[in-house]
């Protein structure tokens, strides 16, 4: 189902939490929310969920094109992952899942064995079975991130709102994650919105990245697109490293480390180089950063494979034409 | 180890032991005549009833307190949670004496009760009254941690699950209060039992009517019938570490840490 937000403002007491913001989310896509703590990426999943009203006015919350805003959160048919899982502690793994269903009036609630296939499906779905009775004090961070995924998809949900789902977990957890949460998302196909201040989770995971900043969408586009066309230094520099070069009149260039290229001094190109000096260098791994200075006093970064580096032999302190091609 | 050994001992288990060394004196025949006396059995009905009473009553009233306290922001607020200590911190006979000059007949409260027909001081009543006053703080101060660690995102989880306001509190916070409240009502129990200076002046201790254990026990001992009153202790010390035991037990199969 496509979330369709339209000019929301939101404001606490002074503070501006969210300005004008409009978005679409197209039906079953996978969407980040991508900014910096205070951009207003939180309280708008907390809006489009109904945990939070917006102010007054023009602004609509829109699902399939129907206005949800004065529906309250239970009744909106969202299923909300929140950062810190939220679980029930006194309840077993089991419970915490059937509990959407067991608060559901009489005459909708389910059989009780109808709530235990049901409990049953959703532990395979996130790959938990076996942990029925266990309790949430008794789980890792990942499992029960899980458990608060399944428990939110028992009530099946015409949206998934997730806040900061990886945000509580060390890196490597994170990282399978967040595979497995692309691969599950292609698989259900649930019209999906999560937060995250992580560029890299954004970008590898989504297929849509919306970038907040101070109360407002700065930028919304596929991943690839944000990265190689962000329009403003904001986001150039939200999302990954960036090499700010200041040129005449104020102006700025920005580069990308992988952007620049690094040749021998004796091949230095006037229109298109400059030369540099090797302040420091780091291998380890598949691609190699170096550290320049170049001879206008500015700094930069660039990222080159380790055969490049391997083939040109470089070290500190060594003099090279560095070249700014792109831009 | 050693050292908790030699405290406990010091502490605890030596006076503990001396009194059952002391009841000893007497032969059972006479443990049994003691113990099932009117008076004694009176004044354990109104003890251990009072306390029970109070211990609940201390328990709701906690349970309400303890939620505006953590979870609404008003003028006073801290004001009121300091005051919530003030009967840890008074005098009991001064707690006993002022409870006893609002509620008797021509008190603040008293005569407006009086109207309607209750007469709180000098009555069982009044016992009760006390044992509320002294129990509330027990139960404010175990469920306070419990309420301020809980956060709002449990309940916001059970809303977007589609749980009315009555569902959340049934089903997913009071569970999650229930060790506490138990934890709560037990001391607040434990301490009415044994409360003595804010009783004595409200009850009016009236033999077979208002009089409470502990005040009998200091009638024996003014009578010099030291044997009686270790009699009397020792068999309201059974009975306390009995339920006390049971409240335990029964705090450990609610709360879901220990399951």
């Amino acid at each position: 189902m496509s979330i369709s937000i339209r000019s929301i403002n939101k404001t606490f007491g002074a503070y501006k939490a969210l300005e004008d913001v409009s978005l679409e989310v197209p039906d079953g896509s996978l969407t980040a929310l991508l900014g910096p703590s205070g951009s207003g990426k939180t309280t708008l999943l907390r809006i489009v969920a109904g945990l939070e009203f917006a102010d007054d006015g023009p602004g609509k919350i829109l699902f399939h094109g129907q206005d949800v805003g004065g529906v309250p959160a239970g009744k909106r048919g969202v299923g909300f992952v929140f950062q810190h899982y939220a679980l029930f502690r006194h309840m077993t793994v089991a419970e915490n899942i059937a509990f959407g269903l067991s608060v559901l009036p009489g005459k909708d609630k389910p059989g009780k064995k109808e709530i235990a296939d049901r409990v049953k499906e959703l532990l395979g779905l996130v790959k938990l079975e076996g942990l029925e009775k266990r309790r949430p004090h008794e789980l890792s961070g990942g499992q029960r991130q899980r458990v608060a995924l399944a428990r939110a998809l028992a009530i099946r949900p015409k949206v998934l709102l997730l806040d900061e789902p990886f945000g509580a977990l060390d890196a490597q957890v994170r990282k399978d994650l967040r595979r497995w949460l692309r691969q599950f998302h292609d698989e259900i196909g649930l019209t999906t919105l999560f937060v995250t201040h992580d560029q890299e989770e954004a970008l590898e995971l989504s297929d849509e990245v919306v970038v907040m900043r101070n109360a407002r969408v700065e930028q919304v586009g596929e991943p690839q697109e944000v990265y190689d066309r962000p329009r403003s230094p904001f986001v150039y520099e939200f999302l990954g490293n960036v090499n700010k070069l200041k040129e005449s009149e104020g102006k700025a260039r920005y580069l990308r480390p992988h952007e620049i290229e690094v040749v021998f001094a004796a091949e230095f190109d006037p229109r298109t180089d400059v030369m540099g000096k090797v302040l420091h260098l780091f291998s380890a791994g598949p691609v190699a950063t170096l550290s320049l200075k170049l001879s206008d006093g500015q700094f930069v970064e660039v990222e080159l494979s380790r055969k490049a580096l391997d083939e040109m032999a470089l070290d500190k302190g060594d003099e090279v034409a560095v070249r700014l091609t792109e831009g | 180890m050693g050292f908790t050994v030699l405290y406990l001992s010091l502490i605890i288990i030596i006076p503990l032991a001396a009194l059952f060394i002391k009841a000893a004196g007497l032969g059972p025949a006479e443990w049994w005549e003691i113990l099932t006396s009117r008076r004694v059995l009176a004044a354990a009905k109104l003890t251990f009833g009072a306390s029970a009473a109070a211990a609940t009553v201390s328990m709701i009233f906690g349970l309400l307190v303890t939620w505006v306290l953590v979870r609404y922001e008003f003028p006073g607020r801290r004001i009121l949670d300091a005051m919530v200590d003030l009967p840890f911190a008074l005098p009991t006979a001064v707690a006993g004496i002022t409870l006893t000059q609002m509620y008797a007949p021509n008190g603040w409260i008293g005569q407006h009760l009086e109207k309607v027909g209750v007469q709180a001081a000098y009555n069982p009543i009044g016992v009760f009254i006390a044992l509320t006053f002294i129990g509330f703080p027990f139960v404010v101060r175990t469920l306070q941690p419990v309420m301020e660690d809980l956060g709002k995102e449990i309940e916001e989880a059970a809303a977007t699950l589609g749980a009315g306001r009555w569902t959340v509190f049934r089903r997913v916070l009071l569970p999650m209060f229930v060790p506490a409240l138990v934890t709560g009502f037990a001391l607040a129990f434990a301490r009415a039992i044994g409360e003595y200076g804010s009783v004595i002046f409200i009850s009016g201790n009236l033999p077979f009517k208002t009089e409470i254990l502990p005040l009998l026990i200091v009638a024996q001992l003014e009578q010099f019938k030291y044997e009686a009153a270790a009699v009397i202790a020792a068999g309201m010390l059974i009975v306390s570490f009995l339920m006390l035991l049971i409240i335990n037990l029964l705090q450990r199969r609610l709360d879901w840490q220990h399951r």
